[in-house]
C-alpha cells in the first residue's frame, strides 16, 4: 500500500546548506511528520526537527512545506498529487539552528515585554466571578498554540530583520488583545501600549496571519483590528476629529468607527444592495425608521449654480489659466467648512428629547 | 578531550526538571519562595505534554453540585485506585485542589463558567459529581499557558527590581538532563546538554525537583509525546531514591486507532461524558455487558435509564461508558478479540446520532476540529474508531506524601507529577491528573525551597563524576559499530507493547525479561551518526538506557504481582486479591539491575477510612483489615 513518493528537505546550519533529495515510502493516512520520521529512522538518522504531540496542539512541528508555513503534523499528504515533489524548508524568519530548526527564542523575548495579566486588587481566589459570554472573547486568544507560524508568515519581519526590534508581531498582539479583553483584568492601558510599544502600527491587515493559524483564530479581525479601532477612535481618527469640530462633542454617536463597546457599529460595512443610511451604521429597522423621522427633507437647499466661466464662455480647463493651484476640492471651492448643521442629514439619536 | 573546566556552570538553589504542569508550579513556589530557580525543558517552553490533557483538572469546589466536597473526591479516588492509593497523598490532593485551581484565576486563567458567574465543571469517568474544571477540551493548554504566563510575570517582578529577567527565575529550554550528581547521600547538582548546539551543562544546586512526565515512548501505540522516556524515574534510581507501582500502566480506553498517522491519539472522556457511546462492528451498545459487582450501585444496567442519566443525574445511575478507565480499556480488548472490533483493531465511538452537530461543535471543539484536520472524519456525521492507547503510568519515584521528597537513599529529590508515585495507585481517574500536577508541584517546589535552606554547606560536585558523565553521553557518537537507536526503539516498543501490554501472562512476562537483557546489551553499544548539534539520533541514542531501565522495572514488577487491579492485568490471576492490596512493590537499582522488593501500605487513618461502607471496603480490604474497621465502628458506636 506505500508508494515511493519524492521529498526535497533543506539541510544545513547557519553556514548555509541546500535542498536534498530523498525518495521515501508514503503510507495511506498519513501526513508529512510521518514522512520525516521515516526518514530519521532509515536515511537520515541526524535530520533534525521539532515535534511533540503529533496531534495539532503543541505547535512544535512549524516548518515550510511547498512555501506555505504549516505544522507538518496536520499537512495530510493525501493533500498532495502522486507524483507531486514535497518540498520541507526551514522556518524563513528564523534564524536556522540546524536543518527544520530554527532559532525562536524572538518570540519568547517578545513575550516577556507584554505585560503579565494583572489580578484586580480585593478579589480573593475562589471569588472571581464572569460570565460565559465575557470569557469567550479573550478564550478565543487562549487557544494559541505557539506554533509562531503568524510569526513567520507576517511580512513586517519575514524579510526586514531591522523592523524585530520594535515589532512584537500577531502572536502578541492576540495576547495584548486577550487581556485587553479579558473581564478581570485590571490593566487598562493594554491597547496604548501594544500601539506605543508593540508597533501594532506596523500591521497593515494583509490578514497572512490569519490565513496559515492551525487554530483558525480570527487574528486579524477579532484582535489586531478592534485593538486598531480602540486606539484610532482615541487619538488619530479623522472622523472622529471632524465630528468633535461640527457637533464640539467629545465623540460621535452612531459613526462607522466608534468604541468596541458599540459593537452593532461594525455592521455599517453594508451588503451590497443592503439598507444604505446616512443616519449611522445601524440596520436596524426601527433606528432606521427613527433616523428618517428625523430628518428634515423640506430644509433649503442651496441651488445648484452654473460654474464660472471664462471670456469665450468656455470652462477655465488647464491649470495655466485656473485662478488657484492644486485640484479643486471635490466638495466645491466655495464651500466652507464646518457646513451649517441644517445642511447636514444627520439625526441626532436625541433629537426628539428637545 | 573534553575538560571538565571548560563546561558551563550554573549556581542554583533549586532546579526543576521538566517544565510540565508540575515543573512549572514547583519552579512558581520555590520562587517565591525566595529562592534561585532553574527550569530545564526538554523541549521548548511552553510545549510540555501536559497541552495534551483535555478533559479537566478535577478540584471538588461544589460549583456545579453543591453535594460534592473533598470527602466525595478522597473516596472516589480511593476507589478508582483500587485502595492502593497513598492515602495520605489522595487526601491532600482532594483538600488542596480546588484552592490550586482558584489560584490559576489569578494567574489570568479562563476556565468555562457556570450561569452564575463561577468555574463550570463537567462529569468524568469515575467522579461522582460534575468535578472538572475545564476549558472547552484544551484545559491541559490552558493550564501550561497560564503557568508559563505566570513565570513570565514574576520575571517581569524580578527585572524592575534587579534589572534582569533572569535574576531569580531561568529557563533552559532544549535541555536534556542526564545524570544527577551526588555528594555522598546529598543531591549536589545535575549534567545534561543543549539540545541545539550539543554542549555540555552543569548545574550545583542542593535541591532538585524531578517532574519529568512519563514512560509512554516505551510502548508502540502511546498517545505520549518523544520526550517520555522515563527520564525522571531512571535518574532517581541511578540517584539511590526508588520507584513503587510500576507494574500499573493505564491504557486510555479511546486512542484513535485509525488513520495510521495519528494512531495513539487520545479521544477525550468527555465525548463519553456528553453522551457519546461505545458499539462494537454488530452495532451493539456493548458496555453494558461489562460492569464489575463492585461497580453496580452506580451504574445503569440498561440503555434508557443510561440515556436519562444525563438530563437527570440524581435519580438515574449512570452509564456504563463512564466506568473508570481500566475497565473501559478491557471491555474494547475483549470485543475486539471476540471478533467485533472494526477493520483497523478498535471499537465505535458514536456521537453524532446522540447530539446535534451544532452541539458537538460547541462541546467538542477541539476533538471535532483534531479528526477534520488530521484524519478527514466528521464526527458530527460519523462513528471514530478508537481502542486503548498507553496513556498514563501510575508508578513512579516513592515520596514522602507531604512534602515529595523521594525515599532511598538519597537527600534533596523532590518528585511531583507523574513521575511520582503513590497518588493514584494501581489507576488514575481522569482529571486527577492536572490537580495532582497543582498540589504536589507546589508542594515539591516549597519543600525544596525549604531544604535548601535548613543546608548549613553547600553539597559539592565531585569532578570524577562530571568527566564520567561527560564520557557516558559522547559515547554513542564515538562508536559507529553499533546499531542505529530508531531499530532499538523499535524494538524496546515491541517488546514491551506485545509482551508487557494491557493483558499480561506470566510466560510472556518472563520473555519479556530475557529479550530486556538482550537489549540491554544492544543499547550499552548503540551508535549515533552525525555531529553534536541537534542531532535527535543521537538524544534518542541517550534516551535509551532510561527507557530500558525504567521498562526492566515494569516488566519485574509485573510478573511479580499475582493478581489484577487497576492498570495491571494478569490473565492467569484474573481476580483482584486483598492480601495484595496491602502490598506496594518497591524497585531499586543494586549497581546495574533492578532489585525488587515487598513493603506494606500504610494504614488508612480511622476518619478517613470511616468515610466508607462496610459493604465497599469488604470487597477490598482482608478479612483481619475488616475485623479492624469493626472495631473502630463499634467504639464510635459506643
Amino acid at each position: 500500500m506505500g508508494t515511493k513518493r519524492h521529498f526535497r528537505i533543506w539541510r544545513g546550519d547557519e553556514s548555509g546548506g541546500d535542498l536534498q533529495d530523498y525518495q521515501v515510502e508514503v503510507n495511506e493516512g498519513e501526513v508529512v511528520l510521518d514522512v520525516i520520521h521515516r526518514l530519521q529512522a532509515t536515511d537520515a538518522p541526524d535530520l533534525a526537527c521539532r515535534w511533540n504531540c503529533k496531534a495539532g496542539k503543541c505547535g512544535s512541528c512549524s516548518m515550510e512545506i511547498n512555501g506555505m508555513p504549516k505544522l507538518g503534523c496536520m499537512t495530510r499528504m493525501s493533500t498532495f498529487e502522486e507524483a507531486e515533489t514535497v518540498t520541507v524548508t526551514p522556518l524563513r524568519t528564523f534564524p536556522v539552528i540546524r536543518d527544520l530548526v530554527t532559532d525562536v527564542s524572538f518570540n519568547y523575548e517578545k513575550a516577556r515585554e507584554t505585560p503579565a495579566f494583572a489580578p484586580p486588587a480585593g478579589v480573593a481566589p475562589g471569588e472571581y466571578r464572569m460570565q460565559q459570554v465575557d470569557v469567550e472573547r479573550s478564550q478565543e486568544f487562549r487557544k494559541c498554540i505557539e506554533c509562531f507560524l503568524c510569526q513567520n508568515v507576517c511580512h513586517v519581519v519575514r524579510d526586514h530583520e531591522e523592523n524585530k526590534q520594535a515589532f512584537s508581531g500577531p502572536r502578541y498582539f492576540i495576547r495584548a488583545a486577550e487581556l485587553d479583553m479579558h473581564p478581570l483584568d485590571a490593566k487598562t492601558d493594554r491597547k496604548e501600549y501594544a500601539q506605543a510599544e508593540q508597533g501594532l502600527g506596523f500591521c497593515n491587515i494583509t490578514k497572512c496571519c490569519t490565513e496559515v493559524c492551525p487554530e483558525h483564530i480570527k487574528i486579524t479581525d477579532n484582535a489586531i483590528i478592534p485593538m486598531k479601532e480602540r486606539v484610532v477612535d482615541r487619538r488619530y481618527d479623522p472622523l472622529v476629529w471632524l465630528g468633535s469640530k461640527i457637533f464640539r462633542r467629545g465623540q460621535v454617536p452612531q459613526t462607522s468607527v466608534t468604541s468596541a463597546s458599540h459593537s452593532g457599529a461594525v455592521h455599517s460595512h453594508a451588503a451590497p444592495g443592503g439598507v444604505h443610511s446616512h443616519a449611522g451604521g445601524s440596520h436596524d429597522p426601527a433606528t432606521e425608521a427613527q433616523a428618517q423621522a428625523g430628518v428634515n427633507w423640506h430644509r433649503e437647499v442651496p441651488k445648484p449654480t452654473a460654474p464660472a466661466v471664462d471670456d469665450n464662455g468656455k470652462l477655465p480647463l488647464t491649470e495655466l489659466t485656473f485662478d488657484r493651484a492644486a485640484a479643486p476640492s471635490p466638495f466645491g471651492d466655495d464651500v466652507q467648512f464646518p457646513l451649517p448643521p441644517e445642511h447636514l442629514n444627520f439625526a441626532h439619536p436625541e433629537q426628539d428629547k428637545h | 578531550m573534553t575538560t571538565t573546566n571548560r563546561i558551563e556552570r550554573h549556581h542554583y538553589d533549586v532546579v526543576v526538571i521538566g517544565a510540565g504542569g508540575a515543573g512549572l508550579r514547583a519552579a512558581i513556589e520555590a520562587r517565591l519562595a525566595g529562592k534561585k530557580t532553574a527550569i530545564i525543558s526538554k523541549s521548548l517552553f511552553g510545549k510540555a505534554h501536559t497541552v495534551m490533557a483535555e478533559g479537566g483538572a478535577a478540584a471538588a469546589m461544589g460549583n456545579v453540585n453543591s453535594r460534592d466536597n473533598w470527602q466525595v473526591h478522597f473516596r472516589d479516588t480511593m476507589r478508582g485506585g483500587k485502595f492502593l492509593n497513598n492515602f495520605r497523598m489522595a487526601e491532600l490532593h482532594a483538600k488542596e485542589s480546588p484552592q490550586r485551581i482558584w489560584e490559576l484565576e489569578t494567574y489570568g486563567a479562563l476556565f468555562d463558567r457556570t450561569k452564575d458567574g463561577k468555574i463550570s465543571q463537567r462529569n468524568f469517568g469515575g467522579h461522582e459529581y460534575p468535578r472538572l474544571a475545564h476549558v472547552g477540551d484544551r484545559t491541559g493548554l490552558e493550564l501550561i499557558r497560564t503557568l508559563q504566563q505566570k513565570i513570565v510575570s514574576l520575571q517581569q517582578e524580578d527585572k524592575a527590581e534587579f534589572g534582569s529577567y533572569d535574576a531569580r527565575i531561568k529557563v533552559f529550554a532544549e535541555t536534556t538532563i542526564t545524570e544527577l550528581l551526588l555528594d555522598g547521600e546529598k543531591v549536589a547538582g545535575a549534567f545534561g546538554y543543549y539540545r541545539e548546539s550539543g554542549e555540555f551543562i552543569l548545574f550545583e544546586a542542593p535541591a532538585v525537583v524531578l517532574a519529568t512526565g512519563g514512560v509512554g515512548r516505551s510502548y508502540k501505540v502511546t498517545s505520549n509525546s518523544w520526550e517520555y522516556t522515563g527520564d525522571g524515574h531512571a535518574l532517581a534510581l541511578r540517584a539511590g531514591a526508588t520507584l513503587i507501582n510500576m507494574e500499573f500502566l493505564q491504557f486510555h480506553p479511546t486512542g484513535m486507532v485509525w488513520p495510521p498517522s495519528v494512531k495513539g491519539i487520545l479521544v477525550t472522556e468527555s465525548v463519553r461524558g456528553d453522551g457519546g457511546v461505545l458499539k462494537n462492528s454488530d452495532g451493539k451498545r456493548f458496555m453494558f455487558d461489562y460492569v464489575p459487582d463492585v461497580f453496580r450501585k452506580q451504574y445503569a444496567d440498561n440503555e434508557a435509564e443510561a440515556d436519562r442519566w444525563y438530563s437527570d443525574p440524581d435519580n438515574n445511575r449512570r452509564p456504563p461508558e463512564l466506568l473508570p478507565r481500566d475497565e473501559v480499556a478491557r471491555a474494547i480488548n475483549s470485543e475486539v478479540k471476540a471478533g467485533r472490533g472494526t477493520p483497523a483493531g478498535g471499537v465505535y465511538l458514536d456521537i453524532a446520532s446522540r447530539l446535534p452537530a451544532e452541539e458537538i461543535r460547541r462541546r467538542l471543539p477541539s476533538m471535532y476540529h483534531q479528526f477534520k484536520e488530521l484524519a478527514d472524519v466528521d464526527i458530527t456525521k460519523e462513528p471514530m474508531e478508537v481502542g486503548p492507547t498507553c496513556h498514563y503510568v501510575m508508578g513512579g519515584v516513592e515520596v514522602d506524601p507531604d512534602s515529595g521528597a523521594a525515599y532511598g537513599t538519597v537527600r534533596g529529590l523532590f518528585a511531583a507529577g507523574e513521575v511520582s508515585g503513590g497518588m493514584h495507585g494501581s489507576n488514575r481517574l481522569g482529571g486527577n491528573s492536572l490537580s495532582d500536577l497543582l498540589v504536589f508541584g507546589k508542594r515539591a517546589g516549597g519543600h525544596a525551597a525549604s531544604y535548601a535552606d535548613q543546608l548549613t554547606s553547600r553539597p559539592k560536585v565531585s569532578i570524577g563524576a562530571v568527566e564520567a558523565a561527560v564520557e557516558t553521553a559522547l559515547a554513542p557518537l564515538q562508536r559507529d559499530t553499533g546499531e542505529n537507536p530508531y531499530q532499538l526503539q523499535q524494538d524496546l516498543q515491541a517488546v514491551m507493547g506485545d509482551l508487557v501490554g494491557i493483558i499480561r501472562r506470566e510466560g510472556e512476562l518472563v520473555d519479556a525479561l530475557h529479550r530486556l537483557a538482550e537489549l540491554r546489551e544492544r543499547v550499552a553499544k548503540v551508535s549515533a551518526a552525525g555531529g553534536r548539534r541537534y542531532n535527535p539520533g543521537w538524544h534518542l541514542a541517550l534516551d535509551l538506557r532510561n527507557m530500558l531501565v525504567v521498562s526492566e522495572c515494569t516488566a519485574k514488577a509485573a510478573l511479580e504481582r499475582q493478581e489484577s487491579r487497576g492498570g495491571h492485568t494478569r490473565e492467569d490471576f484474573p481476580a483482584m486479591d486483598p492480601k495484595w492490596r496491602r502490598v506496594n512493590l518497591v524497585c531499586a537499582l543494586d549497581g546495574d539491575t533492578v532489585r525488587l522488593t515487598h513493603k506494606p501500605l500504610p494504614k488508612i487513618r480511622a476518619e478517613l477510612i470511616a468515610l466508607f461502607d462496610r459493604a465497599e471496603l469488604a470487597k477490598y480490604l482482608t478479612d483481619e483489615e475488616l475485623a479492624d474497621f469493626d472495631a473502630l465502628a463499634e467504639e464510635a458506636g459506643k
